[in-house]
């Protein structure tokens, strides 16, 4: 029965984030937004490893792939690394205070920008705007407030 | 924060593959997606379902805006409206005359090229769609409009405003089709100046909203000002369609090539409607047909930035 909770709250909570990843934004906007849907998916990675799993990870990049128009896999790619990077390491960075799990945020979004990049260079795509780097950084900050609003959702049921 | 225990945070290896086996497994299976995704067929058959399925999804994000654009055209004052209407009556009245003299100069140019029948009109057939969800990121420049495969559209069909022209399809689902903007980086489209029909390739500049001619030698007669057309070649677009007005050149040394700037023409930030385009091939301004159906297994005939020579300069 505790089992169908979270699974619910997951699924919600990735399905929110992937409404805030493809918002229609100002440019400016577009460039500083946080990877939202990542975000999601690294909170529960950490806090519950075993509900989502690398599958979590898998499927929402999927996701981004069909919407964003890349190529089929680059996102579900990334992600997914991502994604056991923090199962891995959850142990460790769930003990940390906030502002050190802000960094370990950043560098797991920086892993994954850097695999997006690498992968679109390969895929005949090679664009190197600094631009692309920007939501790593509002990623990590925004990062306390991500775990602010889910915990709220699912420590206090 | 630890605080918590439950059934879903007990030990990571107990059920299941291990998280190391399970990224294995999903990382080939990626590259495998990636693969087919360019080289295969059995990828665009998934793509074209995954169309559809996302085209819900795509319409609820992007509705916001869509209420947000009724709500100020539904509250625009009296006045507005009656200026709004004096204005479209002169453009309307200019267009006439306009196209007044555009009939008696194709059927001039019929005659110059000795055809006993009139030509065929070029446009063939044209649709409104609306747009239902813009991307403009750094890297991607798209916009998502509500006609696809079920209205006739096709890939690589021209897409253009009242301005001038936007981009190409480039996904087609059945009720929706992804159109690739020219000022995405992907993009490339062949033009030719105006004043003196020098022939390039324009680039899409991505992050700024801008088009890009990498491929134009440092003495090239170009200038500030200067109006780009399709050239007629690469498939897609009709010579004469206004692409992109130049806004900056700059040119360094005599070896490096003159670095030049375009803003499209097409008010890409205001649109909510679009024209897609369809020509007849008898006409002889019409570009090379494409085959029909949805993706062709052969490469993309959209030319690449970065391996294709330029055809002049």
């Amino acid at each position: 029965m505790s089992e169908r909770h979270p699974r619910v709250l997951i699924v919600v909570s990735s399905l929110v984030g992937l409404v805030l990843s493809l918002l229609p934004l100002p440019h400016w906007a577009a460039i500083l937004r946080p990877a939202f849907l990542v975000l999601v998916v690294l909170y529960w990675s950490t806090m519950l490893p075993r509900a989502g799993g690398v599958t979590l990870g898998f499927g929402s990049g999927l996701a981004l792939d069909a919407f964003q128009g890349s190529v089929l896999g680059e996102h579900a790619l990334a992600l997914s690394f991502v994604t056991y990077l923090a199962i891995r390491l959850h142990l460790l960075v769930r003990a940390k205070p906030l502002f050190e799990q802000s960094l370990f945020v950043f560098a797991a979004l920086m892993a994954y920008e850097f695999l997006l990049w690498v992968i679109d260079g390969w895929s005949g795509y090679p664009l190197s705007t600094p631009m692309r780097w920007v939501h790593t950084a509002t990623g990590g900050l925004i990062w306390p407030l991500v775990v602010g609003i889910l915990g709220r959702f699912h420590l206090a049921r | 924060m630890a605080a918590f225990d439950g059934d879903l945070d007990r030990p990571l290896y107990g059920r299941g593959p291990s998280p190391g086996l399970r990224f294995t497994l999903y990382a080939i299976l990626s590259v495998v997606l990636m693969y087919y995704d360019r080289h295969g067929q059995l990828v665009h058959r998934i793509r074209y379902a995954l169309q559809a399925v996302t085209y819900p999804i795509q319409v609820a994000v992007g509705s916001p805006s869509v209420a947000w654009q009724w709500l100020t055209a539904s509250w625009q004052t009296r006045d507005a409206l009656r200026t709004q209407n004096a204005q479209l009556q002169q453009q309307l009245l200019e267009l006439e005359l306009k196209s007044m003299r555009q009939d008696a100069l194709e059927q001039e140019n019929a005659q110059l090229r000795e055809l006993r029948a009139s030509l065929p009109p070029l446009i063939k057939h044209w649709q409104l769609a609306q747009i239902i969800d813009v991307q403009t990121d750094p890297l991607r420049q798209r916009i998502v409009i509500d006609k696809g495969a079920r209205d006739g559209v096709h890939v690589n069909q021209a897409v253009v405003d009242a301005h001038g022209v936007l981009g190409e399809t480039e996904r087609v689902g059945p009720w929706s089709a992804e159109v690739l903007l020219v000022t995405d980086p992907e993009g490339a489209i062949p033009v030719q100046l105006t004043r003196n029909g020098l022939r390039t390739i324009a680039v899409g500049g991505g992050s700024d909203g801008e088009l890009v001619l990498p491929y134009l030698s440092s003495n090239a007669d170009i200038r500030s000002g200067d109006l780009l057309v399709t050239s007629g070649l690469g498939g897609v677009y009709p010579a004469g369609f206004p692409v992109g007005r130049v806004i900056g050149v700059r040119r360094e040394s005599s070896e490096l090539p003159a670095q030049v700037r375009a803003a499209p023409v097409a008010d890409l930030e205001r649109d909510r409607e679009v024209l897609l385009l369809q020509f007849s091939a008898d006409n002889p301004a019409a570009p090379a047909p494409n085959p029909p159906i949805a993706p062709a297994p052969t490469p993309k005939s959209k030319p690449k930035p970065r391996n294709q020579v330029p055809e002049d300069e």
